[in-house]
This record gives structure tokens, C-alpha cells and sequence, in this order.
């Protein structure tokens, strides 16, 4: 186990769909509801956008959490994108659950435009798993050389 | 190297006041392609944007990165400027520094911080734009309005007014909707069918207007300016073409144990009726549940003696298919049930009634003929106790009832007391209130003269239950006023019940694929500048289905989705959005996954030889149709190879911004 | 099994196929590899038998588009590659004779070969004529196939994680794997392509190296026939198959049985979905830690 850094502030990258989670960040936004500064949104058209490439990279970048926001289920700006998205990121979590990685560093939640409390709410609980996880080492290489 | 130009927006001190947007501007002069950056007290205002377009002339920029509120606010104001300034309006992004971070975070460091990385992340996007250029479309010059009341015929008449053809929808046998039943209206107590049922005839007898009742949407596809719709029309074994309304045949029929919806189900009606005397279209319907030649063979009185021979027992339910420019909600609304809330024990007891069922029991043509009766003997009720709010605004987190006002049950409370204590006098008004909200024109002056000169009694504080004693019904609350308990023995009860939206909402939410709130009302584009579209472009939205409001916001409202609608179909062309996905044909497998994921059909394969590097090969390969694509990107994690990729959110622009979040 | 050198020999006389893909004896005794014959001379070289493991599906890519027919021999899994390379109309079956070979399970120079414990069956899900005795037909006896997958699930994650840091390390990303692999038949891998921003040249700390192995996995979930290529090939003895093999039984256990390559259904698990699927979050609520 490594040292914890003292100045270890976590990284947390939100990718938030268009139609209604990154609406619905907006209005967690308006209402000042407030969340950590660590998480930072990435907008993408839908849910069904995220490639779970993406997802690796943050991670291998030093992203310490990734989480993917997207309309409720049968809401989809685009009718099926998140039922996509659902089967997609539930493949990949599994199989980094698989690979020994942390489960609390993927979160998936669906956000609609008009619920800026529960992006708010879920933002806060994300960084707190995060911040009791602590820093990501695991996904940074996982196939790093054993020193 | 691109020139890169970053403008920071104040937005006055919504920004400014937790993040500091000098450091920002200074900070990103330091990343490389930024030739120009700056802030700027409002970046939209006009100065603002000569700013920008100075400075795209000034130093050449080819792309710019605009720091500020939501994109969903101000991006296409953005664009705009770009474009006016000889920039690809593509060639521009926006970092969310205001919802996403000045607005959420209090501390001032945190949120320069978050603000720098969210500005390089768009300026590392940015670097991976490429101009754009936007098709057109073309626009079906053809409104569908779903749901016949007077929202959506309004909407109809004035869409109709301006030359353009209009499909009403409804789901009951007329339109008319909620106002149909309505006896008076607020604040002018005049009759609410003599002010509706002209509206009706006029929109039967547009000759734009074509009114399909007794159906469904089932089926929408496309979108702004060519949905496709397939309407299920429900067979109602009379022939419209045929029926002249004579309604011979209702007295006619053996079979009277149908309930009256249009009363409640306060009464019966024949198998075959209309469902009331001023219906549009005036044609009888059958109703097969109840229709005993239809059940078991036997019978056919009606169509013996109906002298049009509109009778039709074979009839089937037919499936229309039309194209449509743009579309309006009007599902309108419900009052909820409120049996489950027992402690005013509506289930149990005839004389606690709905406000709408008072209604009906107040109408001329309801089931007591406008003489107000109690539904359990048919006597004149002498105390009359009103409770407000009854599942309107509740707690959030119990299953009680709605955590919304309903809006309009303060006025049509002060409405029926009104109208009570003013035909009846001999009879005592009691109306328990949480507050009385009148925010309306001559709605508190209504209100007032409820209290003052009809004698309603006010009563601030909820009822904690409603017993049947005898042939009274105790009514126990309290008086928060007074600080006493209060005890009422009550010969009728009228809940003012909460109004959801329509159930059919959902499902057609669903199928446009319009967003709603958690309670089922569609959510506007703005809540506050564009408020009667809908999110997704081409759906707008008229009447209750967007939330409680009263006839004349409705009636405003309606007129607004219609000046939308208008607006739209007056276009000859739309400007398609051009972040649609694109195949790169020479890593294209051709191996069909992308299509099995595209909600729109929009991609279709062919034969043809690809050129590129060594390779000069005829292969089955993918194309997106850029006017059918919308951009949802399904296809582009679909696709192994990558050659699958989405324009304005390509692989490279996000990998881009993560990358940079990250660093 | 000599009558299906000699059947392929006679239709390539004939004219009926340009050309055979089968296997030619190499320096050991064990080592046989798929090669191309295209005259009866060549033909001498022909060998099937006990040491034809190799998947020849994925080399019928390369004459898809080539003139007159190829005659392949395929094992009854190996027609679960080729279906579903139908699947995804990168084959044309027309264009194609395939010999169905009995397979009695086969072998290296160590025994019998990992993937023919997992023996999928001997059915043939696509073929012109088959060409077996009453031995091959016999079910072989097989283990439960997903026994390494749930050893690994009964670990805890810090076990998991260094398992596969012990495995994967040793990758030399020769790509071996993704060269045999049938359902890795992109025209230009992911990973180089220029467009999707992961491809790299410089190696150690680089995206593609780290992550290659998930992202190969997943590219080919729903795809895989568990055909046990990519491990049978990998020069470090990674068990790749365990990659693939979680995602088969994942998508089994939560979207249905789904064997890539049967029948004529185009959609794998990940192009289809249901209103009812599961949540992402079922992952996080898994029993053990």
C-alpha cells in the first residue's frame, strides 16, 4: 500500500448526456446546489456515446473515478441510447470488477433534466466512495511490470 | 499551429464572484494555439460578441473557446457571432464555468481551478474541431395536435388560421376535454360549455382542421419538420359519415349499464351514445363492452332503427399513416383518485366527492339536472364541507399524493362555494385551506367576495378524517387559527383533488421521445424563455401536459405553441444539425453492428470500390444518411474499428477533453 | 481421415474450387499450420488429422473476393467462426466449399489442446458436405468450461488484480492474439487507426499497451465463439480465453444464453437490449468484495 498524499484531491470525470443529465447538472447548477469541484463534466449527445475507451483512458490518466450519467431508462432523447449504454457499461464494470479494480470507481446513474438534487446528491456521494477509495493506482497500468 | 481566442465570461458576478476570471483569461494565454484571451464583464451582450468578432478579425483566430454559462444557454448565440464574424460556427466551444462551477462551488481558488482545467478541456476539444457544414431538410407543412381539448383546439385554430393543416387526436369519442365538464368558469362565472362548444363547431368546420376522435398516436418517428405518425383509429361501429346525431338510437338501446365518463360514472348511458348533447363529431359510438349484439350475436335494435343505416357491427380499427412538421401535446389532465388517501373516506362514502364530480352534480346536464343533490339519497345537502389540497403538496417522499400545487383548486373552491351559497342560501359553506392562492386578474377580488359577501367559511387547517355518523359525515380538523379542534357534521364533502397529468402522457413522451418530470408533465426547453416547447425540437406543448394551469393560461399557452408551430411550418427548409456520425469507408468492416444499434434507420450499406493507401477494393461498407441521423452516437461504440465516428463529438475531441481533465 | 485430402484434391481438379485452405505438416512432428493449396501437386502437402487446431475461418477473409471458389475445412467449431463472420457479411458464402472435418478433439505437442476441453459439441452450424466417422461424432469429454472464470470471481479483488498483473505483464503485444483471432477481423484495428485516439507508437506508459486486452475483449463480446485461438497462440501462455470467456458467461447469466455463430440471428447481446436488463450497478451489489 502506498503512502496517501496529503494533497490527494480525487479526480472524477462525469460524462453526462446532453438531453438530460448534463440539463439536469445545469439545474443542480441554478438551484446552487453544490458538489465537490473535483468532478468535471464531459457532454456527450447520449449515454450510448460513451465508448468504454473513454472510460479506460480517464482512468489511465490518473482519473481516480469515472462516472456515466444518462436519461432514466425509456426516456432517451433517442429512444434506445441508454438502454445500449446499460448493457455496455454493465460489460465493462463487470469485467474490471474482474480484473481486481475497485467497484465503487464506476458508477453509472441516470439523471433526468428536471433532477438537479439527485445530480447534486449522487456527485456528492461519488466523491465521498472516491475519496474513501482513495488514489487510483490499479487502472493506471494494468498490465504494468511487476518491479 | 491553430489560433486559438479564449473569452471569459463575468456573466457580472455570477461568475466572477467565485471564480476569478482574470487568473482564467491569463492562465489560458499559456496553453499552447491560445493567441488571444480575455474577459469580459458580459460576454453575450453586444458588446461582448464585438469583442469576439473583433478579435477573430484581429488576429485571424480559426477556432474559440468561450468560457461561460451552459452551452444549452448561450452555444448557438455563440455560434452565431462566429459565423457573423467568417468563423465556421462549428469552430467554437464552450466551458461551462457558471451552472458547472461558479454557481456550485463557494470557494474562490477551487473554483478558478476547476474553471482553468474546464477551459483547457474545450480549448484541447477545440484543437480537434473541424468546421462543420449543416444540410437542410425539408419541412411537411402539416401539424399533429395530440388531445382534443381546449388547449389543443385552440392550438388548432390558430394554426389553422395561418394556412396550415392541423390533425387533432383525441382518445374520447368527442373533444371537448376537461372544459366540456366544467359548469361555470373562474373568475367571470360564466357557463363553460357556452363559451367551449363554439370553439368546437369552429374547429369541426375549419376546412384545415381535421379532427380524428376516438384514437391514438401509436407510432411516431422522424423528426423536426418530417415525423411520421401512425394513428390507430378506434372503431366505433357507427358510421361518422352517416350518423346524424338523432340519438335514436341511445333511447332505443336495451342495454343502460354502461357508465357515463363524461358524468363521472355518476350515472348510466346506453351502449350506444354520445357522450354529450353538444359532442363533436355529433355521432353515436359503441361502446363493445356493453353492446349485446356485439357480446353475443342477439339484438341489432339500433341498427333497426337508425333511418341513416350508420350502423356498422363489423367495423374495424383503422390505422392512418401521416407526415407531420411539427407536433403539439395537449393530453391535458386527471384529478387524481383519491381513495387511497382513506382519512377522508372517499370509498366508502357516496356523499364525499371529487370537485369535478361536484361539478357534474351542479351541471344542467349532469346526472341530478343542475338541482345539487347528494348521490346517497338525492337530498338537498344544507352543511357542505370543502377540503383543499388534497394530495397537492405532499411530501416528496411519501406515496400520499402530488408534491405540487395544483394551482387551480383555491379558485374553483371559491367557485362552487360561490355558486352554492348564491343558488342555495338556506346552505352552510365551510372550506378547509392550507392558504388560499390567487394570483391571477380578479382572482383575489373572486376570492374575497367568496368570503365577505357570500359568507364562505374559511377555515385555515387540514381534516384529519371524515366519518360517516348517521346520514351526516363528521368532519374533524382543526382550526389553526382559533387553535381549537373543529368538528363539522357535514351532509356532502368535496375534495378538491390534485390534478396529474393525463396516463396517457407517458407513452407518448415515450414515443417522442420528449422529456418529462418525475410527475409526468413535460418538461419545457427553458423554464423560463421557452416554455412551451419541448427539449427535443419539433414537439411543443399546449395546456396542462405541461403543467397545472387554469382555461385562460391555457388558452395563452395554447396560442404560444401554436405561434411555435406556425413559426416552424413557415420554413421551407430546416438547417439540419450537422454532429451527425460518419463512416470512414476505409476502415469500414461493413459488419452490420453500427446498424443494429441506429434508432433511426439512418444507416444503409453498400457495394463500392474504396481507394486509399494500398487498397483499391470493391467492399460492403456503411453510410449514414446525415438528414435521418440525429447524433446519438450508438453506432460509434458499436463499430470495433473506429471507423464509425460522430462529428462535433468524435473520439478525438473527447479522448482530447479527458485527457486534459485528467492531467 | 484421407478422404478429405482426397475429396478437396478431386474438387479442385474438377474446377469446382480454385483453391483449398488446409493444413501442411511444419518442422515437428506436432507443429501443423494452415496453408494455401493451389494445385493438385501442392495438394501433396495436405495434412488433417490429430494436429489441426488452427481455426482456418478468419484465412477465408482473404478470398472472399477472389476469383472462383475456396475450398476450407472447418471442425464443428471452427463453422461457429465462419457463421458468424456470415453474421457480420464480411464472408459470401457462395463464394465458399466447406468440408465439414470430424474432429475427435486435437492436440499439441503437450496433449490435447485447452479449447477442445471446452468442446462446444460437434454439431456443424454451416457446410457443403461432411466428412467424418462414428469416432468423431462421440461428445468428448468436456469440464464445465466457465470453472476458470468463477475461480477467479471467488477470489477477492486484490487477488484478482494480481492474477491478471502477473498475467498480463508478461504481454509482449506481439498480437498474436488479435492475428488469429476470428472475430478480430477489423480492416484496420482500432489501434491503428490514427482517428480514434488511442493509437500510439511509443510504447511502456501508452494507453494501448495497458488497455489492450480489455478493449480486444470487449470489442469481440458477443462476437466470440470461445474458439480459444488467442490463448492457444500466445507465445507468454496468457490465458486470454478468460477475458472472453467472463464476458460469455456475464451475458449469459444476465441477457440469456447467447453462443456467437449459431443459427442466423444477427444481433449479439450488446446490439439488443431490454426494457427489464439489469443495472450497471448489479456489479457493484455481487456477492464477494
Amino acid at each position: 500500500m502506498s503512502v496517501t498524499n496529503p494533497n490527494w484531491k480525487p479526480k472524477i470525470v462525469a460524462f453526462c448526456c446532453n438531453w438530460c443529465s448534463y440539463a439536469g447538472a445545469d439545474l443542480a447548477g441554478s438551484g446552487r446546489m453544490s458538489y465537490p469541484a473535483d468532478v468535471k463534466i464531459i457532454r456527450v449527445p447520449c449515454s450510448c456515446r460513451v465508448n468504454p475507451m473513454f472510460i479506460l483512458r480517464a482512468f489511465e490518466r490518473g482519473a481516480d473515478g469515472v462516472i456515466i450519467c444518462g436519461c432514466h431508462p425509456g426516456d432517451c432523447h433517442y429512444t434506445s441510447g441508454n438502454y445500449y449504454a446499460r448493457r455496455r457499461l454493465t460489460m465493462l464494470f463487470s469485467m474490471l470488477d474482474y480484473l481486481g479494480i475497485e467497484r465503487g470507481r464506476t458508477r453509472v446513474e441516470w439523471v433526468s433534466a428536471a433532477e438537479g438534487a439527485k445530480f447534486s446528491k449522487t456527485m456528492n456521494e461519488f466523491v465521498e466512495t472516491i475519496t474513501n477509495l482513495g488514489e487510483n493506482r490499479k487502472l493506471g497500468d494494468i498490465r504494468c511490470k511487476k518491479s | 499551429m491553430q489560433k486559438i481566442g479564449v473569452f471569459v465570461c463575468w456573466c457580472g458576478s455570477n461568475i466572477a464572484g467565485t471564480v476569478d476570471v482574470e487568473a482564467v483569461a491569463e492562465a489560458l494565454k499559456s496553453v499552447p494555439g491560445v493567441v488571444y484571451s480575455v474577459s469580459y464583464q458580459y460576454m453575450c451582450s453586444a458588446a461582448g460578441q464585438k469583442l469576439i468578432t473583433d478579435a477573430i478579425n484581429e488576429y485571424k483566430l480559426d477556432g474559440i473557446v468561450v468560457a461561460s454559462c451552459s452551452p444549452r444557454m448561450h452555444e448557438n448565440t455563440f455560434r452565431k457571432t462566429a459565423e457573423a464574424a467568417g468563423l465556421n460556427p462549428y469552430m467554437v466551444e464552450i466551458a461551462n464555468i457558471r451552472e458547472q462551477c461558479s454557481w456550485i462551488h463557494k470557494d474562490k481558488e477551487e473554483g478558478t481551478k476547476k474553471a482553468i482545467v474546464l477551459a483547457k478541456a474545450a480549448v484541447a476539444k477545440l484543437k480537434n474541431d473541424k468546421p462543420l457544414k449543416a444540410g437542410t431538410s425539408q419541412v411537411t407543412k402539416r401539424a399533429l395536435v395530440i388531445g382534443g381539448g381546449i388547449a389543443g383546439i385552440q392550438t388548432a385554430l390558430d394554426v389553422a388560421d395561418a394556412g396550415y393543416e392541423v390533425d387533432i387526436v383525441e382518445q374520447r369519442p368527442t373533444i371537448g376535454g376537461r372544459m366540456a365538464q366544467l359548469d361555470k368558469t373562474f373568475p367571470t362565472l360564466d357557463c363553460s360549455a357556452c363559451i367551449l362548444t363554439p370553439k368546437m363547431v369552429e374547429a369541426s368546420q375549419n376546412e384545415k382542421i381535421n379532427i380524428i376522435s376516438y384514437a391514438k398516436v401509436e407510432k411516431v418517428s422522424g423528426f423536426v419538420g418530417s415525423f411520421k405518425a401512425t394513428i390507430r383509429k378506434k372503431a366505433r361501429f357507427v358510421d361518422e359519415t352517416k350518423c346524424t346525431g338523432c340519438s335514436l338510437c341511445m333511447q332505443k338501446c336495451p342495454s343502460k349499464k354502461g357508465k357515463d365518463e363524461f358524468n363521472m360514472n355518476m350515472n348510466n348511458r346506453p351502449a350506444i351514445y354520445i357522450p354529450f348533447a353538444q359532442a363533436i363529431p355529433n355521432v353515436a359510438v359503441i361502446d363493445p363492452e356493453q353492446c349485446i349484439k356485439l357480446k353475443t350475436g342477439k339484438c341489432g335494435l339500433c341498427e333497426k332503427v337508425c333511418a341513416a343505416g350508420a350502423i356498422n357491427y363489423k367495423m374495424e380499427d383503422e390505422l392512418i399513416e401521416r407526415e407531420y412538421g411539427a407536433i403539439v401535446v395537449a393530453t391535458g389532465f386527471k384529478p387524481i383518485d383519491p381513495s387511497p388517501l382513506n382519512e377522508y373516506g372517499y370509498a366508502e362514502n357516496a356523499d364525499v366527492v371529487t370537485s369535478l364530480e361536484l361539478e357534474r352534480l351542479m351541471n344542467a346536464a349532469g346526472p341530478t339536472k343542475g338541482t345539487l343533490l347528494r348521490p346517497s339519497d338525492g337530498k338537498h345537502p344544507h352543511e357542505i364541507v370543502f377540503i383543499q389540497c388534497v394530495g397537492s403538496r405532499c411530501d416528496e417522499n411519501t406515496e400520499r399524493g402530488k408534491p405540487y400545487c395544483s394551482k387551480i383548486c383555491c379558485m374553483y373552491t371559491a367557485k362552487h362555494a360561490m355558486l352554492i351559497r348564491d343558488k342555495y342560501p338556506d346552505t352552510n359553506v365551510h372550506v378547509f385551506y392550507i392558504d388560499v392562492r390567487t394570483p391571477g386578474k380578479n382572482f383575489d377580488e373572486f376570492y374575497r367576495r367568496a368570503v365577505e359577501q357570500y359568507g364562505v367559511d374559511y377555515i385555515k387547517g387540514m381534516v384529519g378524517k371524515v366519518a360517516k355518523e348517521g346520514d351526516k359525515l363528521m368532519v374533524r380538523g382543526s382550526d389553526l387559527i382559533n387553535n381549537q379542534q373543529v368538528e363539522i357534521a357535514a351532509d356532502l364533502v368535496v375534495l378538491a383533488t390534485a390534478i396529474e397529468p393525463d396516463p396517457s402522457a407517458r407513452s407518448i413522451g415515450t414515443m417522442l421521445t420528449a422529456s418529462m418530470d418525475t410527475n409526468d408533465f413535460f418538461t419545457e426547453a427553458h423554464a423560463k424563455l421557452r416554455p412551451v416547447e419541448s427539449p427535443t425540437a419539433g414537439i411543443f406543448l399546449s395546456g396542462v401536459a405541461q403543467g397545472p394551469k387554469d382555461v385562460p393560461e391555457t388558452v395563452a399557452q395554447a396560442s404560444a405553441a401554436a405561434s411555435k408551430v406556425i413559426g416552424l411550418l413557415a420554413k421551407d427548409h430546416l438547417v439540419t444539425n450537422p454532429c451527425v456520425a460518419e463512416s470512414n469507408e476505409l476502415m469500414c468492416n461493413g459488419c452490420s453492428q453500427c446498424e443494429k444499434v441506429c434508432p433511426y434507420g439512418a444507416i444503409t450499406y453498400i457495394e463500392k470500390e474504396v481507394r486509399g493507401p494500398g487498397v483499391r477494393e470493391v467492399r460492403r461498407i456503411a453510410q449514414v444518411n446525415p438528414a435521418v441521423c440525429q447524433g446519438c452516437g450508438a453506432c460509434t461504440v458499436a463499430c470495433p474499428s473506429g471507423a464509425m465516428d460522430l462529428k462535433g463529438f468524435s473520439n478525438k475531441q473527447i479522448m482530447a477533453e479527458v485527457d486534459q481533465i485528467c492531467l | 481421415m484421407n478422404s478429405i485430402k482426397s475429396r478437396a484434391l478431386e474438387l479442385l481438379s474438377d474446377g469446382t474450387v480454385k483453391r483449398v485452405i488446409g493444413w501442411e505438416k511444419g518442422e515437428g512432428e506436432a507443429d501443423w499450420s494452415p496453408a494455401l493449396f493451389e494445385t493438385a501437386e501442392e495438394m501433396n502437402s495436405f495434412v488433417y488429422g490429430d494436429y489441426a487446431g488452427s481455426n482456418l475461418s478468419k484465412y477465408c477473409l482473404k478470398f472472399n473476393l477472389a476469383e472462383g471458389k475456396t475450398l476450407v475445412v472447418l471442425k464443428p467449431c471452427d463453422t461457429l467462426s465462419f457463421n458468424q463472420l456470415l453474421h457480420e457479411h464480411r464472408l459470401n458464402r457462395e463464394k465458399f466449399y466447406i468440408i465439414g472435418a470430424g474432429c475427435k478433439g486435437m492436440k499439441d505437442e503437450n496433449g490435447r489442446l485447452l479449447k477442445c476441453n471446452a468442446c462446444k459439441g460437434k454439431d456443424f452450424e454451416v457446410y457443403d458436405e461432411i466428412i467424418d466417422d462414428e469416432e468423431s461424432r462421440k461428445p468428448l469429454n468436456v469440464f464445465d468450461r466457465m470453472i476458470g472464470v468463477a475461480e477467479l470471481e471467488k477470489m477477492t479483488a486484490e487477488e484478482r488484480y494480481e492474477f491478471w498483473r502477473g498475467e498480463l505483464s508478461r504481454c509482449i503485444r506481439c498480437n498474436a492474439c488479435r492475428n488469429v483471432c476470428p472475430a478480430c477481423t477489423c480492416v484496420k484495428c482500432v489501434f491503428d487507426n490514427p482517428a480514434s485516439g488511442v493509437q500510439s507508437k511509443a510504447p511502456v506508459t501508452d494507453f494501448e499497451e495497458n488497455m489492450f486486452h480489455i478493449i480486444r475483449a470487449f470489442h469481440v463480446a458477443g462476437r466470440c465463439t470461445d474458439c480459444g485461438e488467442c490463448s492457444r497462440v500466445c507465445p507468454q501462455n496468457i490465458p486470454l480465453h478468460l477475458l472472453n470467456r467472463k464476458f460469455i458467461k456475464d451475458m449469459n447469466e444476465l441477457y440469456g444464453d447467447h453462443q456467437a455463430g449459431v443459427g442466423t440471428e444477427e444481433r449479439t447481446p450488446l446490439t439488443s437490449y431490454t426494457k427489464e436488463d439489469a443495472e450497471p450497478s448489479v456489479v457493484h451489489e455481487r456477492g464477494n468484495a
